[in-house]
């Protein structure tokens, strides 16, 4: 059996990378993919943990995750066609209207 | 069983009348403010000719209770009135007075703006002064001593666009408050030692208490600081310096409160509080000799003013220096009588002086007058009759009081009675100085030659009837007024000013007791010193006779060969300079270097200014953080998850 340890420092790394992406990439969809990247880290450090101890929560906490983020991925999406149908841009330091 | 008088009315009315036309005068026309003024206050004077007429069937001192005020503990002040024989007196000389100088300003002041105003605030100051005046108690009356102070600063400084006017309300009710500090400590003091303010029940818990002849004690103490507030509202030695000022009101102003009624509720209150004094001969001492002191001071700088009512300012100063003397001698009952007739004739004398200055269209200098007599002869009599009655020549009213405070004072020590003589040399000759200059004699008003004479000779008028009825009345009281005796008017004053005063109550006290006894043995020396006073006023009349009538050369002439000391008197002793060197100038430097802009500017603004430029500081450089840059934000928001991982695992493994 694969001990523990594997899954959550594969974990980390998944997140760390989710992490990066987000913060050196410019491309709106990159960075959305990142996003997934670090939910999906932290699903399988719930996954690994719910079989470690045998505890069924953890999983229904996954799957709780996945359609929170099948929803967000629908929202994100739609936001972000509509940010490059006004703006014709998918460069987020452009997308900076807010700013004061 | 006594009927309930409504005491509470009397006060209320004025009030009731400021009211109305302070809030609403504005809109109000010129006779619709006179009557509401003159309505209320003529109501409050017919209240009190009622609760005479209802006089023999009281019980007195009459009590009236109205509301409840301050309880904290054992101490209780309330809104309740008190009548006795003084408070009587009192409220008959404010009302009735007061009554005749509303009908006067009607007249006075119908074209000057601010008429409304004008009137409500003589209203207001009728409200306090008989608020003062039917006081059962020192608190209530410390309202009403307050509120006269407001009302003579709100009237001194009535013309408020003039820089001087606005200056001497000032000076007034900043003197004052010094006096009223003194004041507010002898009530303090009463109620520590002892637990009340009511005058009854005060007077009852010192009437046993022995003099305290041997050194200075709790009752010297107290009887010296009423004489403190005494002396800021009655304008004494060393507090007088507002008064002189204080002319800068109209005239029916400075008649009313400047001299009539307001300046008299120090005399009013130290006979009140005789229980006290009589047990601090120490007090006593100080009150007659400030009293003394204050009446030649003033008396002499009398001598030497110009301005009409500079003149009657300072003999309004020497005649409270009178009252005081008297009730430093423990002769209580002969200030009060002083009191009720100087304010006939002192009133009469401002009110006459106001008719000349409006006869002479606004001119006060008196060496511009001259000559009015026949141009203005209601004026001109009836001045001549205050003249008479306050340089106290028989039978004028003041002739019986000021004797009676003369001889009284002769009891006690000729030093008073010599400087009293003397006052009264100099009371008459400033009095027959003001009267020759302002009625005999040529015109000299300047602006006769370049106008033609006759156009401006036709300028001087007679006041309207409205203003000579008042005078007309005065009059008549000035002359009569103090007819009915002071023997009589002792007697009916007996029961207050006798009260409290037991066996053990010194001799000084228990000599107006026994002055009647006594009269018929010093009937032969009270006639010689009535005779050296009268011989004292008619050298007074024959000396400015003949320096201002006979030979107007002979004043410049005397003033040359006095040199330094006439200088020093025309410039009133330079005490007002001495003052401003002494008092004010340093108060002024200390406050505008330490306070305004050592504290002031240097540590509150300072802490205001620099609280304020931090966050600013701080603010400036957090807001960068919001860039409106997603990057950015991700990463702070990476940054911060760091910490919190970084902070458990620290705290983990610890």
């Amino acid at each position: 059996m694969v001990p523990l340890s594997y899954y959550l420092i594969l974990s980390g790394i998944l997140f760390a990378c989710g992490v990066t992406g987000f913060l050196i990439k410019r491309n709106i969809i990159t960075i959305f993919l990142s996003i997934e990247l670090m939910l999906n880290g932290a699903n399988l450090s719930f996954v690994a943990f719910a079989a470690q101890w045998h505890a069924l929560s953890g999983q229904v906490f996954v799957f709780f995750v996945m359609v929170v983020a099948a929803a967000e991925a629908a929202v994100g999406l739609a936001i972000i066609i509509a940010v490059f149908r006004t703006r014709e841009t998918l460069n987020v330091d452009r997308v900076n209207l807010l700013k004061l | 069983m006594t009927p309930n008088l409504h005491l509470w009315l009397i006060p209320l009315l004025p009030l009731a009348g400021a009211a109305i036309n302070g809030l609403f005068g504005r809109r109000f026309s010129r006779r619709a403010v006179s009557s509401i003024a003159l309505g209320f206050c003529g109501a409050a004077f017919a209240m009190a000719l009622w609760v005479v007429a209802q006089f023999s069937a009281l019980s007195l001192p009459y009590s009236e209770y109205f509301a409840p005020w301050i309880r904290a503990g054992s101490f209780q002040a309330d809104f309740a009135f008190y009548l006795d024989q003084l408070s009587l007196v009192m409220l008959l000389v404010v009302t009735g007075v007061g009554f005749l100088i509303h009908i006067y300003s009607v007249g006075y002041m119908w074209e000057e703006g601010g008429f409304y105003r004008f009137f409500s605030y003589l209203n207001l100051f009728m409200f306090f002064m008989l608020t003062l005046v039917l006081a059962n108690n020192y608190l209530l009356m410390f309202i009403g001593w307050e509120g006269v102070g407001l009302a003579s600063y709100l009237l001194i400084g009535f013309w408020f666009t003039k820089d001087s006017a606005v200056a001497a309300g000032k000076k007034a009710f900043i003197v004052n408050r010094i006096g009223d500090f003194g004041f507010l400590i002898a009530l303090f003091l009463l109620i520590k030692h002892f637990g009340s303010l009511n005058f009854v029940q005060v007077f009852h818990r010192i009437a046993p208490l022995r003099p305290e002849t041997t050194g200075a004690g709790l009752l010297t103490a107290i009887g010296l600081l009423l004489m403190v507030g005494a002396a800021g509202k009655s304008a004494q030695i060393p507090l007088y310096v507002w008064l002189p000022d204080a002319m800068e009101g109209p005239t029916p102003v400075s008649a009313l409160i400047h001299a009539a009624t307001m300046v008299t509720a120090g005399v009013y209150m130290v006979a009140r509080s005789h229980v006290i004094l009589d047990r601090a001969p120490m007090a006593l001492m100080v009150v007659a000799i400030i009293g003394t002191l204050t009446a030649l001071f003033a008396a002499t700088i009398g001598v030497a003013q110009t301005d009409i009512k500079k003149v009657l300012a300072y003999s309004t100063i020497s005649q409270l220096g009178y009252m005081f003397m008297a009730c430093g001698v423990a002769a209580y009952s002969a200030g009060i009588f002083h009191l009720m007739t100087h304010a006939f004739f002192k009133g009469l004398l401002f009110l006459a002086a106001g008719s000349v200055i409006h006869a002479v269209g606004g001119e006060q200098d008196m060496r511009k007058m001259g000559g009015l007599r026949t141009k203005i002869p209601w004026t001109f009599w009836t001045m001549t009759a205050a003249t008479f009655a306050i340089a106290g020549f028989w039978p004028f009213a003041g002739f019986f009081s000021k004797d009676e405070i003369l001889w009284q004072a002769s009891r006690v020590s000729f030093v008073y009675w010599g400087i009293g003589v003397f006052t009264a040399f100099l009371t008459s000759f400033y009095m027959f100085r003001l009267w020759f200059l302002t009625f005999f004699g040529e015109y000299r008003g300047e602006a006769k030659a370049a106008h033609g004479g006759g156009e401006h000779q036709a300028g001087i008028h007679e006041s309207p009837k409205l203003m000579l009825a008042p005078l007309v009345i005065l009059a008549v009281l000035s002359v009569c007024g103090g007819w009915v005796g002071s023997v009589r008017f002792e007697r009916f004053l007996t029961p207050v000013l006798q009260a409290g005063s037991g066996a053990s109550v010194s001799n000084v006290s228990t000599n107006a007791l026994a002055s009647a006894n006594e009269r018929k043995d010093e009937v032969s020396s009270e006639t010689l010193l009535t005779a050296v006073a009268l011989g004292a006023a008619a050298l007074g009349l024959y000396l400015a006779f003949l320096m201002y009538y006979q030979r107007p050369q002979l004043p410049d002439q005397i003033a040359a060969s006095l040199g330094g000391f006439y200088d020093a008197v025309v410039h009133k002793y330079y005490v007002d300079d001495l003052y401003a060197t002494l008092f004010v100038k340093p108060l002024l430097d200390a406050s505008t270097r330490i306070l305004w802009q050592g504290i002031d500017r240097d540590v509150i603004d300072a802490a205001v200014d620099n609280g304020a430029d931090g966050a600013r500081e701080i603010s400036d450089s957090v807001r960068h953080m919001q860039s409106g840059n997603l990057r950015s934000y991700a990463g702070w928001i990476a940054a911060g998850a760091a910490g919190v991982i970084a902070y458990m695992v620290w705290m983990g493994t610890r």
